[in-house]
Parts: C-alpha cells; structure tokens; sequence
C-alpha cells in the first residue's frame, strides 16, 4: 500500500539554511547538508530544499549543497527556487536532485511545464502554487495565484491553473497557502481539496502547519498525497519520527521502517 | 571487478553511483563503481547496470545514440551473462515494447509490454508515486534477508507506466496500488526494478549489495 509522504523543507540562501535549524546534536546548524542527513536518519519520506538566494549569479553554493547531500543521503530530493530554464533542471538533477520545482517560471509561460515534462520526465517536473483566497466572505471560493512570496497577484484562478499545469505534464503540486504560510494555523483545507479532486496528479500541502493534528488534516480532509513542514521540526517543536508515529495512530498509511543506524549517517 | 552504470544522458546518475559506492562499502565489497558511456568499459565490466528517468521513447533514443552500446549491452549480458539491474526505465527497457506516448521497441530480454498503470479505483493518482512494499512471488537472491510483504520495508516507486511480463516466472515481486504493479523482474542474469534502489534507504542499499553479491 502506497504511504503518506512527510516532507521536511528547508529554506537555502547562499548554501546555508536560512531559519535556524535547531537539532541537538548536528555539528552545525546552518549546513543544510548536516540538516538534510539529520532528517534522513529521522526517516522524512523525502527532503525539499527551496533556494531563496537572491542572485542566480550564485547559484554555485546551491549546487555544492544538492551535490552533497546526495553523495550522504539515499532517499528523494526536491529542489526549487528560481528555476527558470530548462538548462536550470538539468544542472540541478545532474547535481543531484530527483524533482525541481518550478514556480513563477511556469505562471509565466505555461509552456515551459510541457517542454521541461517533455525533456526529463513529468515525474521530475513539480509545480509549485503560491495561492491567496481572493473571493469575498459568504462568495463561492476563489483562489489566485501569487508570485513573489505573495506580493504580486496573477489574476489566474489557482483551481484552472493546477488543472491546466497537470494536463501539460506537471508530476506532481506542490501547494502553498499564501494566507496560511507562517501563521501555524494550519493548511487551507479548502484550497488543497478543492486543487487535490480537480487533478489526477499528487498533492502536496503546505503552509501554515502549527501541530500535528495540521499534518493528519492535510491528508484526510485536504486529500493530499503529502504533507510539508518547515518550522514545526526546524525549531524541535516535533521530531519527524513523533509526527509520523503520530500520523499513524489517526489511522493514516505511514511508512514506519526502522531508520539506518551508524556513522553511515555522518556527512562523509 | 568493476560495475558498470550505464550513462546515456537519462537522468541522475550521480545519486546511483554513490548509492552504489556505499553499498558496496557497507557490505566490504571491493567492487569499482563506474559511471560510463564507453561500449568497451560495458563489455569489460563484470556488472551492468542501466538506470533511467523519463519516457520510454526518450531512453530508448537516449541508448541509441551512443554508438555500439547496445551491441555491448547484448554481448556482455546476453552472450556473456553478466549480472544486469535495470532500474526504472532501465527496467522498463528490458520489455518487448513500450506504450508511452508511442509504440516503442525495448531491448526484449523480458517478455511483454510497458503499459499505462490503471488503478482499480479513480481516486488513486497517477503517476504512482511515494513509499510502497514489496509482494514477493518468489525467492531470489536481489531479496536476500529483505522484510517483504505488508509489514516490511519501503521502496521508493515514482511511475506511471509499469511493465507487465507475459511470463508470470519473470516477476520477483509485486507491489500493490489498486491492483498488483511489477516491482521485480529477473530472468538467469538480467534483473530490474521498477523503484529506485538508490532512493530507498535501507531496502534499496541491501537490495544494491545483494545485487553486487549476485552470482546467478
């Protein structure tokens, strides 16, 4: 039986995690390599790293990161942030990286979903969704799409959107309430179901998510394939193994293997 | 003894060959990983094996193009009996055809089709995508001291094609998603798999040493 899917996600900027990562034991903190092999032996069911970087000029640190952590962990790797060519996933999967995720590129010309599909694969093309609830209270839902961390409003309708991103090769969606993110409050249940039963391709949820019960809800009202968290494990509020335990107990599939064990885990 | 991971520009190779180092690190196997696009390194190489990301059509352009590797492919594996894993499309090349997007020929060491995966109910997306666990149909050395079955471990799956063979003998196992799905084929020396076994952690580096012990 396919399980739910917990996905840890770290924020880059010039190679070095950009929210403290608070774990007890990692010789440094700010590596997003030590964080990643931190995560992978806590056993995330795969690892999302999102380049905030200003400069595309400096994408080099971003590269040495992916490229590092895939020599130290075996599981899947989604990288995104500023991608925005194909020549962009190319370097990136070559570096390492299973899925990159493309965002304001695709807002912009839908038709670089399908060449990008096209070129590597539509299981390795994730397309991020940045949405913000635009309809007035007591109005049937509306969502739009944002780009630039929610400053800029597209005028597209998020539900058309995914639909149409999803007929022109998009693997999978990775889906960000704008009004939820950072707020802990969690998911928009409403966006994430009314984008998961529209399109036949996964989901992943994200933004807002505060406790445990947020994770449970994305799943079973949100109908999310996945769920993703930022702070709530960066900040030690939750370990990944206690949420997927804890997932598993409100009745959801979980993959619950025993973590490897050994220096294996060490950045080597 | 080297081990050759076939390079013929699909996709991450840089993953499986450190999964492949590790593996072998682990398991005190003096085996030399590596990633080549040279026929006369496959033909020399004492293990093959041919990763792939991406449609069928593209991979099997992709082999193709570089001139004489299939030729050494089949030398190597066919006439010589080589130890051989495809992994995902590496696997799905091993068929008699595949039906993505086109009709296209695979190589045909495994007899059947690469076909659209269709789920049983509507609500299961595809592709199929996440953690699922292995049916075994059948002993092999690839699943030596592996847990399988419900309670077993995870292989990482992401596909929406899935090859069925026509000899059910061909299958090593099977995984579940509204219906059983190939996982594991093999046949005397060629074997694939149709999950990544350099993203699948514990089962995916055992099943590598397995591979790398492998003496069909």
């Amino acid at each position: 039986m396919l399980k739910v899917r917990l996905i840890p996600c770290l924020d880059v900027k010039d190679g070095r995690v950009v929210k403290g990562v608070q774990f007890v034991d990692l010789r440094d903190a700010g590596d997003p390599v030590e964080a990643a092999i931190a995560y992978d032996a806590a056993g995330a069911d795969e690892l999302c790293f999102l380049d905030i970087t200003a400069s595309h000029e400096d994408r080099g640190t971003l590269l040495d990161v992916v490229q590092r952590t895939a020599e130290a962990c075996f599981m899947p790797l989604t990288v995104g942030g500023g991608v925005r060519s194909v020549e962009d996933i190319r370097t990136l999967l070559l570096a390492g990286a299973d899925k990159v995720s493309i965002m304001t590129a695709a807002v912009k010309n839908r038709q670089f979903v399908r060449e990008a599909a096209e070129k590597f694969g539509d299981q390795c093309i994730v397309v991020a969704i940045d949405a913000k609830k635009t309809s007035l209270p007591g109005a049937p839902d509306r969502w739009e799409i944002f780009t630039h961390g929610g400053r800029t409003p597209t005028g597209l309708d998020a539900v058309a959107y995914a639909q149409e991103v999803a007929s022109l090769g998009a693997g999978e969606l990775l889906v960000t309430s704008m009004d939820r993110d950072g707020t802990h409050a969690g998911y928009d249940l409403a966006l994430m179901r009314a984008i998961a039963d529209s399109v036949s391709i996964p989901v992943i949820a994200s933004g807002g998510v505060g406790n445990l019960d947020h994770l449970v809800a994305g799943v079973r009202e949100g109908h999310a394939s996945a769920v993703l968290a930022a702070s709530i494990f960066h900040f030690g509020d939750y370990s990944i193994s206690e949420a997927k335990a804890y997932m598993a107990d409100a009745g959801l599939a979980m993959r619950l293997d025993p973590p490897r064990s050994g220096p294996h885990h060490r950045a080597d | 003894m080297t081990t050759a991971i076939v390079d013929y520009g699909s996709g991450n190779l840089h993953s499986a060959h450190k999964a492949f180092e590790r593996a072998a690190r682990e398991a005190g196997l003096a085996e030399v990983i590596t990633v080549t696009s040279d026929p006369e390194v496959v033909l020399d190489a004492e293990r093959i094996v041919l990763p792939g990301v991406g449609a069928f059509a593209d991979c099997r352009r992709g082999l193709d193009a570089v001139p004489g590797m299939v030729e050494a492919l089949e030398t190597a594996v066919r006439n010589r009996g080589a130890p051989f894993l495809g992994i995902c499309v590496g696997m799905q090349l091993l068929a008699t055809r595949g039906l993505e997007y086109e009709i296209t020929p695979g190589l045909d060491w495994i007899g059947g089709d690469v076909a659209l995966i269709e789920p049983g109910a509507a609500s299961l997306k595809i592709p199929h995508m996440g953690w699922n666990t292995l049916v075994a149909t059948r002993d092999h050395a690839l699943l030596k001291d592996l847990r399988t079955g419900p309670g077993g471990l995870h292989a990482y799956f992401v596909h929406s094609y899935a090859l069925k063979p026509r000899d059910r003998s061909d299958l090593v196992a099977e995984t579940d998603y509204g219906g059983a799905i190939t996982a594991i084929v093999a046949r005397d020396n060629i074997a694939g798999t149709q999950f990544h076994p350099e993203k699948s952690q514990e089962l995916g580096l055992s099943l590598i040493a397995n591979f790398l012990r492998w003496r069909p």
